[in-house]
């Protein structure tokens, strides 16, 4: 009696990120499968099939990866603002995962918008950079990044860096609409959106399609990232708990690597 | 095939240095993105599973006696 109390007060308290752990495997597969076969179609759609645009030639097939690249980086940033301001709220553990999986692809992805923004400015307007609003902005988002991930690695104490990121996550959430609508409110270099949910493109479609394809597959991409990068924490955070053994036996005696006897008990 | 030759494809007009800093710095993003994340999960494993089996060899003797005990009631 004594021991199946425990064991129900054992499997409360882990329930949430083995949970997790275990609805995900299917999942990270999923979407990366499909983040390899839109973007390898992207790509190649992109760069050898999709016709030149009539005035910038063919550096607007840069358009491929800036664009996709500053979507997915804004997007892991308003999902790092949600997980803070659900770990403020209700506390709950995976949050902060959340937040330690987004803020690495978030912060390279925003580098990336940068530079291939840099590399596109370049032959359209003369130069690697503009003191632009869209470029300043998303250089903040790139700044809100980077201090967020000093941040973390400066706070020892887990519950702190928690509190301290989730706070500053969702503070730094003004800075995305403020992106977004960079490009009406100071109407100097940067053109206005290529693609938005509500409007009809004004491009052709044999323009337009391989964007939607490039943007899938790196969305597909960020959720293979973020969701490997959350179940490692997860498992490294619960290393000591009896599922990770058992997760780690069934693995080893699938793979036959001759170590079935990790944990020599428990499954008669 | 929007080009007219392998040449052209390269070349992209005048634009093949840009274009192709462009996707070269995307592909290296996106490749060392996948490979770092799954060299960490493997590590996380093995790590996990050499902290078991090194608190299983001290314990070994230990558990297989409540072990046999178990079975048997």
């Amino acid at each position: 009696m004594k021991l199946n109390l425990k064991l129900k007060e054992y499997w409360h308290k882990l329930g949430s990120p083995r949970w997790f752990y275990q609805i995900t495997t299917s999942w990270v597969t999923f979407f990366g499968i499909c983040a390899l076969l839109l973007l390898a179609t992207g790509l190649v759609w992109a760069l050898a099939f999709a016709p030149a645009d009539y005035q910038q030639g063919n550096s607007f097939r840069i358009m491929y990866v800036h664009v996709p690249a500053a979507m997915v980086a804004q997007s892991l940033y308003i999902g790092m603002g949600v997980a803070g301001f659900v770990g403020l709220v209700w506390r709950m553990k995976l949050t902060d995962v959340a937040i330690g999986a987004c803020l690495p692809l978030g912060m390279v992805l925003t580098a990336l918008a940068l530079f291939t923004g840099g590399v596109w400015g370049k032959p359209t307007w003369g130069s690697w950079w503009e003191w632009d609003g869209r470029t300043v902005s998303t250089l903040v988002l790139l700044f809100l990044y980077i201090g967020i991930y000093a941040l973390r690695e400066a706070i020892p104490d887990r519950d702190l860096r928690a509190r301290a990121s989730a706070l500053v996550s969702l503070v730094g959430t003004v800075n995305i609409p403020i992106i977004k609508y960079s490009v009406e409110w100071w109407n100097t270099l940067h053109q206005s959106a290529s693609f938005s949910l509500t409007e009809k493109p004004a491009m052709p479609a044999e323009m337009w399609l391989p964007l939607l394809v490039m943007v899938l597959g790196f969305y597909c991409f960020a959720g293979h990232q973020v969701l490997s990068r959350m179940r490692l924490e997860v498992l490294s955070r619960e290393a000591t708990s009896r599922w990770v053994l058992q997760l780690l036996q069934d693995k080893s005696a699938e793979a036959g690597l001759g170590q079935s006897s990790l944990i020599d008990h428990g499954r008669d | 095939m929007y080009f007219d030759s392998f040449d052209a494809f390269l070349r992209m007009g005048e634009h093949g240095l840009y274009v192709w800093m462009a996707y070269g710095a995307t592909l290296l993003v996106l490749l060392s993105a996948f490979f770092i994340t799954r060299s960490m999960s493997r590590s996380v494993e093995e790590n996990i599973r050499w902290t078991i089996l090194s608190r299983q060899s001290e314990q070994a003797a230990g558990t297989a006696q409540t072990q046999r005990q178990g079975n048997e009631s």
